[in-house]
């Protein structure tokens, strides 16, 4: 008879970072400049579970797609949340909610990240750009117009993390060859299997830059 | 043409048409019955006979329903492109309306590749009966013979004067209802000109602009956040639970009902950290089998008899077969559960007013779905509206309602619309599952390739591809049901993707053992066409007797299913530390004639890229009731890194009909693979996953 679920095994918090020790080790450094005394000490003591009741809201003010926002966030809200719970953006997809699956992914100053793993906290001053704030106006991005072209969907659900990820591919210059390309997107999940046409929509709009 | 009144409910129908031409698929043999059974000549036809219907506005625009639903298979376009043809329009003109109980006609889901030869006919002969009324319609407003009058471009012209007028100005004002008979002249594939080629997704802007609203992205005015309590493994009974600390909380609402407890909260964060607050005691299943003993389990509690009535392929006497034979080779294979993983989890928006439920989520069976909910809230089936927006796919496993029933559990207490979106954990655990399986396979051979006895037992995981495609004089082919300590069901091409596996792992092992090609004895032992055309295609096009180098490996194999026809070879890359790479692989497919080739070729692709993680690594690891894989991590699936070259070949029948293309190319892959390690290493692996670690251990 046991109480609660089992923790997850040593291996596997190790590999997918549940979100209490990621608050307590990494991000939390980051977070620490702009997080109140009482938190960091809750979270010093571990008292994870308390500590966000405890815990008030904490402003921050980021850009998101070219739109600058001030709003209210709990310590432990990750910044997929933010954008799908709180500024209404649900085009970034939760598809593990542990950095496993790329379906997530945003450019935060440019740079691509999962969102599950970045606290919203942490993106103060920061400008972020999500799958919404890809087009200009009416006009797709040509890796969205590729997209299309090539059928790299077929349910559509990473589609946004692929796209996201892919225009960062493009500006890293890691689009030499196809096991380039493989290598540096194997972070993003499309469970329907459209990988080649991924590869080819993301060939096509390097080569048309070059 | 047959022209019944319709008694079934009009008010429903009527609120989703007003007025215009609709055209209602009813089934021939109904409505031969109805005819006689009706002294009026004049048949009614209640709403249960009706499979889709579409409707022509009286503003021009036409819209289908079907109770199919979209999970990535791309048949909002492919039906669209359907449609299209019969009535000369653009694609662009079709508004498909899918998965909407309130809206759309009886279907029993979109499973078993059952969308395009099913519901593609249905809409096809629809499209082409509104065709027909409309040019006998024109004719008769303009006195012409109806050879005088065509349809072109969504206007009915008279060829002798030059007059157009269009659709909607012919149906203005009027209610007129056809329905559908089997003799409606139908265009021919080979004179197709919408459909048959490649269109792109019609609605593929909303998705690459992340603008498409899946039910896990959805809100409603006034909506809730819940979360169900989960077991710590399964059968778990609750025998105590605290919940004051998380009914404490403002604005936070505990349901507890049974085992059931669920919370509601406003904001997703609070639902999860309520869970937390609750204490829960669990009396646990001791004895549970795990995946390491799961296959002596699977025999041991396998019934004696037949599991399902006609599985049994029984012809000779295999006995006698196996002492005609030159060889004889028995073995056991080992397929292991596995999950379907779709990308977006279960999810559900419930939502109850004035007595009525709404639930919007993600399934392949909706009416499944509307029955599933109507039973556990006592409600009559129209007292439930289930909606399926376009889903984060399925794979066949998303025949469930679970969370649609949770959702609505939470929503009826608290008066509100309540939305659960399940963990990717909880789509691991609570889910379920492609069955596990043992086969065993027995077979004779003489020297000159003969098949002389072919014995083929399937325990658990059922009857999809059981049967063999290969000449025998003897056979004897049985499945065995068992007792499962997971919950399974369906899955792409079902139990195909492990039967497959075992008869082709087997076949080519034959072919070894008279020293034939594998190829060559695969041919000699064949009579269906299709079959041989897929095989010698996909031979050709990946060189399969060009040279390899040391290390190199070719496999081949196929099958058909549903309909679809395939044939796979296979290059795989052994190296010194026993790491297998695949390094590229070429399939054939043919299922008819293609309504769209590049969506075709897409789907195929997927199909390998999904095999490929059932053959290589995917595996549910689990013991006393829990599930030890439960996340990305540490269940692998297919990655753009694990991705090969592939090379599909599609073989366009336009004189046989369209088949489903969702399942039968995931077939091929995993015995490909397999046959081609067995090349290059001698060592014939009969395990699915076959090399869960990376490298190969014998």
């Amino acid at each position: 008879m046991s109480k609660k679920p089992d923790p997850p095994k040593e291996s596997e918090a190790i590999l997918s970072g549940s979100r209490r020790d990621f608050l307590k080790t990494s991000s939390l450094l980051s977070a620490m400049a702009l997080t109140p005394a009482a938190v960091i000490e809750a979270a010093e003591h571990q008292w994870d579970e308390k500590f966000a009741d405890a815990a008030e809201k904490i402003p921050v003010t980021l850009q998101v797609n070219g739109v600058s926002y001030s709003v209210k966030v709990e310590p432990r809200m990750t910044l997929l949340d933010l954008l799908r719970e709180q500024l209404n953006l649900t085009g970034s997809k939760k598809g593990c909610d542990r950095g496993q699956c790329g379906a997530c992914t945003v450019h935060v100053n440019g740079v691509r990240i999962n969102s599950c793993l970045s606290l919203a906290v942490c993106n103060e001053g920061k400008k972020v750009t999500t799958i919404e704030g890809l087009a200009t106006g009416d006009r797709l991005h040509p890796m969205q117009e590729a997209f299309i072209k090539h059928d790299g969907f077929q349910c559509g659900y990473c589609t946004s993390g692929q796209i996201m990820s892919a225009v960062a591919l493009v500006k890293e210059g890691r689009t030499q060859s196809r096991e380039q390309i493989s290598e540096f997107m194997s972070g993003n999940i499309c469970r329907c299997g459209a990988y080649s046409n991924i590869v080819k929509a993301i060939q096509e709009v390097k080569n048309n830059q070059a | 043409m047959d022209k019944p009144s319709f008694t079934f409910d009009r008010r429903k129908f009527l609120k989703v048409a007003g007025g215009g031409l609709i055209v209602a698929f009813v089934s021939k043999d109904f409505l031969s019955f109805a005819r006689k059974s009706s002294p009026q000549g004049s048949p009614s036809v209640p709403i249960s006979e009706v499979g889709a219907w579409l409707h022509i506005g009286d503003d021009g625009l036409v819209t289908v329903y079907t109770g199919k639903v979209e999970v990535g298979q791309n048949i909002r376009t492919s039906l669209s492109q359907i449609v299209a043809e019969e009535l000369k329009l653009p694609v662009s003109s079709i508004t498909m309306i899918m998965g909407d109980t309130d809206l759309v006609p009886y279907d029993a889901g979109t499973f078993g590749s059952r969308t395009t030869p099913q519901m593609g006919t249905q809409l096809r002969r629809a499209a082409a009966t509104a065709r027909e009324a409309l040019l006998e319609m024109a004719a008769k407003q303009w006195d012409a013979p109806i050879t005088g009058v065509n349809a072109e471009n969504g206007m009915i012209v008279n060829s002798a004067t030059g007059q157009k007028i269009g659709y909607g100005a012919l149906t203005k004002g009027q209610q007129i209802l056809r329905t559908i008979s089997d003799d409606v002249p139908v265009i021919a594939a080979k004179d197709w000109k919408v459909a048959g080629k490649t269109v792109p997704k019609v609605d593929g802007r909303l998705f690459i602009s992340g603008k498409h609203v899946y039910t896990s992205d959805m809100v409603v005015p006034g909506m809730l956040y819940g979360k169900v309590l989960r077991a710590p493994s399964y059968n778990a009974k609750l025998i105590a639970a605290d919940i004051s600390k998380a009914k404490a909380v403002p604005g936070i609402t505990v349901v507890r009902d049974g085992d059931f407890i669920g919370v509601v909260a406003p904001d997703v964060l609070a639902a999860g950290k309520a869970l937390q607050l609750i204490d829960a005691q669990w009396q646990e299943e001791s004895g549970q089998p795990s995946a390491a003993n799961i296959f002596d389990y699977l025999v041991k509690n396998a019934s004696g008899e037949d599991g399902e009535r006609g599985s049994a392929s029984t012809k000779g006497n295999v006995e006698t077969g196996l002492k005609e034979s030159d060889f004889q080779l028995s073995q056991t294979y080992h397929i292991n559960y596995i999950a379907h993983v779709p990308l977006e989890p279960r999810a559900a928006l419930a939502e109850w007013a004035d007595g009525k439920l709404t639930v919007w989520t993600g399934t392949q069976r909706p009416f499944g779905v509307q029955e599933d909910l109507a039973g556990v809230f006592k409600l009559t089936k129209e007292k439930v509206r289930v909606i399926v927006p376009d889903t984060g796919s399925g794979y066949g496993g998303k025949h469930s309602g679970e969370a649609a029933v949770e959702a609505a559990r939470l929503a009826k207490v608290v008066k509100k619309p309540v939305k659960i979106v399940w963990t990717r954990e909880e789509e691991f655990t609570w889910a379920y599952f492609r069955p596990g399986a043992v086969i065993d396979v027995a077979a004779g051979v003489k020297n000159d390739g003969t098949i002389t006895s072919w014995k083929m037992v399937n325990y658990n995981s059922g009857t999809a591809g059981l049967d063999t495609q290969y000449k025998t004089a003897n056979r004897q082919i049985t499945h065995l049901p068992s007792k499962t300590p997971l919950k399974q069901g369906s899955y792409r091409a079902l139990a195909a993707t492990g039967n497959v596996f075992a008869r082709e792992s087997h076949m080519t092992d034959l072919a070894r053992l008279i020293k034939m090609d594998p190829l060559d004895f695969r041919l000699k032992n064949l009579d269906d066409d299709r079959f041989k055309t897929v095989l010698q295609a996909a031979a050709k096009a990946f060189g399969w007797n060009g040279p390899k180098a040391p290390g190199h490996g070719y496999g081949i194999a196929g099958g058909f299913e549903k309909g679809g026809h395939i044939a796979t070879c296979a290059e795989v890359l052994v190296n010194e530390d026993k790491e297998i790479k695949v390094l590229r692989v070429t399939q054939a497919f043919e299922c008819g004639a293609i309504v769209n080739p590049h969506q075709l070729e897409n789907q195929v692709t997927g199909a390998i890229v999904q095999g490929l993680g059932g053959a290589l690594f995917e595996k549910i690891d689990f013991a006393a009731g829990k599930i030890l894989n439960s996340s990305l991590s540490a269940y692998r699936v297919p990655r753009f890194s694990d991705t090969p070259h592939i090379e599909v070949v599609l073989i366009n029948r336009k004189d046989l009909p369209s088949a489903g293309a969702g399942e039968a190319g995931i077939i091929g892959i995993a015995p490909a693979i397999r046959n081609a390690i067995l090349d290059a290493t001698g060592i014939g692996l009969t395990t699915m996953p076959m090399i869960p670690n990376g490298t190969l251990t014998t």
